[in-house]
């Protein structure tokens, strides 16, 4: 039954190994190098961002040719996204939001190729690039900011009485960006990906039942169709939600005080 | 892995102590430990599993540093120049058109001083010449008119000594014929005499 077992995708194989670090002497614990399918997908990710990108702009064509103009558009859009939300200050961070962009979308999109992995569906993936984001906005609002940094929970031109509501309230809202960020990104990729494999298993359980079988698997097949059309949506709005709300928060480590 | 025969119980440090039913003594549970980890990779839910999170962890920050790393040094500089050139180059050809428009309406404005310069003198020429010629003309009117007016007073004089000359003629004929009349009723007159007679009537 592993055809229509919806969880099955998320399985992670392990392709190759490169033995552990700081392993006891039994071969437990310590840190495990194994090249899995996760890992294939990342670098996979990486190769064609970073090749297309320098490929499409090799002719450096001052008229772009389309492969050129793609890669335009994106640092247009992330340049601009970045500009509107975090100002022109926030332009420093722009490697590091755009790098996050592609590489969600990127991945994504790999990801809605049948039998191909999608690293955004692993809790630890979205979690480690939200506290990456987050590590970033903390330690750049501190650095840059200093004690001013926590202005970011005491907004401006509020009695202090309410204050004492506001100000647990923005702290608990800071505390659960990281949880908010990762979670949205997971809980979309995986949901989509198993309802998406649900429908598609019905199609194969309704056919292998005869002729009836077959004619009631329209259904599911079209539904099967529609939502691998909403997938390509979701994955890329996934994509530009985190991107967008990584700027959103890079701009309250660059201005704290609202 | 439902309906697996395999059941282990396990102690709180995560040690097998009971397995397929039956107790087994420390080094055996260990082996049964393992070997109950390995079976758990695929009994839970795949994004849970916490034996997966080092290597994906490890992979994620190589493949994402190498991403950023590419993307800071090489393709964003990159891309960034080529529109830095392409905004560069537009700007200034927008500059040299604006130059050039500038340049053109700086002829228009030369040539169209040029074009009423030249206009008013072409109607200062006209002006001269058609006062030249009215003057000409004047000048040979009044030439024409002085030379008829001499001519005419001449005529006039011419007339009005011819008239007298009859004038004197006609004295003489009637004296004349005074003479011939007085003579034709044989009467002698003097020629003095008959002249004074008809001066006289003639002034009577």
């Amino acid at each position: 039954m592993a055809g229509t077992d919806p969880i099955h995708q998320f399985n992670i194989v392990e392709l190759l190994s490169f033995g552990t670090i700081g392993a006891d002497a039994q071969g437990e614990g310590g840190f495990s190098l194994v090249f899995t399918n996760s890992a294939l997908f990342m670098v996979l990710t990486v190769g064609i961002i970073a090749g297309y990108l320098i490929l499409s702009t090799r002719g450096r064509g001052l008229v772009p040719s389309k492969l050129q103009l793609v890669s335009e558009i994106t640092y247009e859009f992330i340049a601009n996204m970045i500009r509107s939300s975090a100002g022109n200050e926030g332009m420093k961070f722009f490697p590091f939001v755009f790098s996050l962009f592609t590489f969600i979308l990127v991945s994504n999109m790999l990801g809605m190729f049948p039998y191909f992995f999608t690293v955004a569906s692993h809790l630890i993936v979205t979690v480690a690039l939200a506290l990456l984001v987050m590590s970033v906005v903390i330690i750049y609002g501190v650095y840059k900011n200093g004690f001013g940094f926590l202005k970011l929970f005491v907004p401006s031109g509020i009695p202090f009485l309410v204050l004492i509501i506001v100000v647990p309230i923005e702290i608990l809202s800071f505390l659960s960006r990281p949880l908010s960020l990762s979670l949205r990104l997971f809980g979309n990729i995986l949901a989509g990906h198993i309802v998406l494999k649900v429908f598609a298993g019905f199609v194969v359980s309704l056919t292998s039942m005869g002729i009836f079988g077959i004619f009631g698997a329209v259904l599911p097949f079209g539904m099967t169709v529609a939502l691998t059309g909403l997938e390509f949506l979701v994955g890329a709005l996934q994509a530009f939600v985190f991107t967008i709300l990584t700027c959103v928060y890079l701009n309250d480590a660059i201005h704290p005080g609202h | 892995m439902a309906g697996d025969t395999k059941t282990t119980v396990v102690d709180k440090d995560g040690n097998a102590i009971i397995v397929d039913g039956k107790p087994v003594s420390n080094d055996q549970a260990y082996e049964a430990s393992s070997v109950a980890h390995d079976d758990a990779q695929s009994d839970v839910f795949p994004p849970f599993d916490q034996s997966t999170y080092g290597p994906q962890l490890f992979w994620l920050a190589l493949s994402f540093g190498v991403l950023y790393l590419l993307m800071s040094k090489v393709a964003l500089p990159k891309i960034g120049e080529i529109l830095e050139v392409r905004r560069d180059r537009i700007e200034g050809d927008l500059a040299e058109a604006e130059r050039l428009r500038q340049k053109t309406d700086q002829a228009i404005s030369s040539y169209e001083a040029e074009l009423a310069k030249s206009k008013a003198k072409a109607h200062e020429i006209a002006e001269d010449t058609r006062t030249t010629i009215k003057d000409e003309l004047a000048e040979k009117r009044s030439e024409v008119e002085a030379d008829l007016t001499k001519k005419l007073s001449i005529a006039e004089a011419r007339i009005q000594k011819t008239k007298s000359d009859a004038l004197l003629n006609v004295d003489e004929i009637a004296t004349d014929t005074v003479i011939e009349l007085v003579t034709k009723l044989n009467t002698k007159v003097s020629a003095k005499l008959a002249s004074d007679a008809v001066a006289k009537i003639l002034k009577g």
